[in-house]
């Protein structure tokens, strides 16, 4: 099998509502496209295959894996990061906040992709049960608190959100 | 973990795409959803000259639904056909399946028909399509050409297409009147591979007994076969206690070949392939039950 050399692309993403233009080569993943090239450090990279959900981030609102996709293959589209989900003056999205209440983090490296797949989450299912709640996690690895306190978070959320809203 | 260099195409027309893979086929990929390849490149257990990205190539994210069948497209997310309600409405066993392949997160991206280009024996649809005796359409520059499901699978991640043929669609037909189907599987979280599953429908006659029982495994067994449960199932109630089904579930776990990995024994598979067998019988037939009216006590 002959051997490709290096390829570089020029792409547009529109990451946290702000249009960016790269060249990156055509094997770079969108995880290292946002960390290494813009420096969106937020997103982490964990198992690198797909498996423990650190690098969820969302793609025109949906959630996906980062480490999944090529940045080239997403090209034109919008995506969101956990930098993204707080406010312009740096108030906290109902699910960071629900996480700082129930204890839902402790080394945090986990953190930022449960964030983004809870927030995706709650826009479809604003009130879900406790066993929806632990469903919706279940794509997700934490090593270090445990789930109890995640769980307890998506509830929290979710309780946020309904407060918010009135 | 980096994939190795490669050349990417982004072709945004059919005829386009083909004639890249017609150019560069024997020595590349398709890349549809990734959910399975991009982690094989990354691990380097890929390395292709050439990655055909097809996410761009217009006119094959569509669903249809038929009197005959439900065609999908090679660009349908999972999550996009799992919210379908038509095609959930004619084939009940699709929305059954799709919601254990993996989880949420990666459903939104990869795509029923890429799942079954890869032939992967731990995935749900290349059974479910099995079991329902669906098949795929292959485009190339050659022309489209329909493989049954039966002619598709070569072996574990092989399948028979040529190396410049795309599938464009899977066709999954529609089950016979009076049938009822199950998921059932064991995983050690909900949405990882499962250790051992069982994709099941059972057809009643006009009476309300069992006419047929068939089954295809996840995780065991060879893809794209279907094992006939018929003989010992034929004539039991469909409300039948789940029991009354072992015969059947002994008979599938003679049949189903198994093998031991790090997830499970040989032995424990073959066990699983028993108890699963009947528990996804029984749930078909129920169905069955209540969607053709004959709830018999």
């Amino acid at each position: 099998m002959s051997q490709a050399q290096e390829q570089y692309v020029d792409i547009r993403l529109r990451v946290n509502g702000v249009v960016r233009d790269l060249t990156v080569p055509s094997r770079r993943l969108l995880s290292d496209a946002l960390r290494h090239d813009l420096r969106l450090t937020g997103t982490h990279v964990g198992c690198e295959h797909g498996v423990c959900g650190a690098c969820t981030v969302l793609l025109d609102g949906e959630p996906v894996r980062s480490c999944l996709l090529l940045a080239a293959s997403v090209d034109g589209r919008e995506i969101t990061t956990v930098e993204g989900l707080s406010g312009p003056d740096g108030e906290l999205h109902p699910v960071q906040q629900a996480f700082r209440d129930c204890h839902g983090l402790q080394c945090g490296f986990c953190t930022p992709g449960f964030v983004t797949t809870i927030a995706a989450y709650l826009e479809e299912n604003p009130d879900p049960t406790e066993e929806e709640a632990t469903e919706a996690i279940a794509g997700n690895l934490c090593r270090c608190t445990g789930y109890v306190g995640i769980r307890a978070a998506v509830l929290r959320a979710a309780e946020l959100r309904r407060e918010a809203g009135r | 973990m980096k994939p190795a260099p490669f050349t990417y195409h982004r072709p945004t027309e059919l005829a386009e795409a083909l004639g890249v893979l017609a150019e560069v086929g024997h020595d590349g990929k398709v890349l549809a959803g990734g959910q399975s390849l991009i982690p094989m490149l990354s691990m380097r257990l890929a390395s292709p000259a050439n990655l055909v990205d097809i996410n761009a190539v217009r006119g094959l994210d569509g669903v249809t639904v038929d009197a005959d069948a439900v065609r999908v497209g090679a660009l349908v997310r999972h999550a996009g056909l799992e919210r379908h309600e038509e095609a959930a409405r004619a084939i009940p066993l699709l929305r059954q399946g799709l919601r254990l392949v993996a989880h949420g997160t990666i459903r939104n991206r990869g795509t029923t028909v890429g799942s079954i280009a890869h032939a992967d024996p731990s995935a749900e649809m290349p059974a479910v399509l099995t079991l329902l005796g669906g098949r795929v359409v292959a485009a190339s520059v050659r022309g489209e050409r329909e493989i049954a499901v039966g002619d598709l699978f070569a072996g574990p991640l092989e399948t028979t297409l040529e190396p410049d043929e795309l599938v464009v669609a899977a066709v999954f037909p529609r089950p016979p009147a009076r049938s009822g189907s199950a998921v059932v599987e064991v995983a050690r979280r909900h949405g990882d591979y499962a250790v051992c599953g069982v994709v099941a429908q059972v057809v009643l006659d006009a009476s309300g007994s069992v006419a047929s029982a068939r089954a295809t495994y996840v995780t065991a067994g060879e893809l794209g076969r279907v094992v006939d449960l018929g003989e010992p199932a034929r004539g039991l109630e469909a409300t039948a206690p789940q029991d009354v089904w072992s015969a059947a579930g002994e008979l599938a776990a003679q049949t189903v070949e198994v093998e031991g990995d790090i997830h499970a024994s040989a032995a424990y598979r073959r066990h699983l392939v028993g108890v699963l067998t009947q528990r996804a019988l029984r749930s078909a037939a129920q169905q069955a039950a209540t969607t053709s009216g004959r709830s018999a006590a």
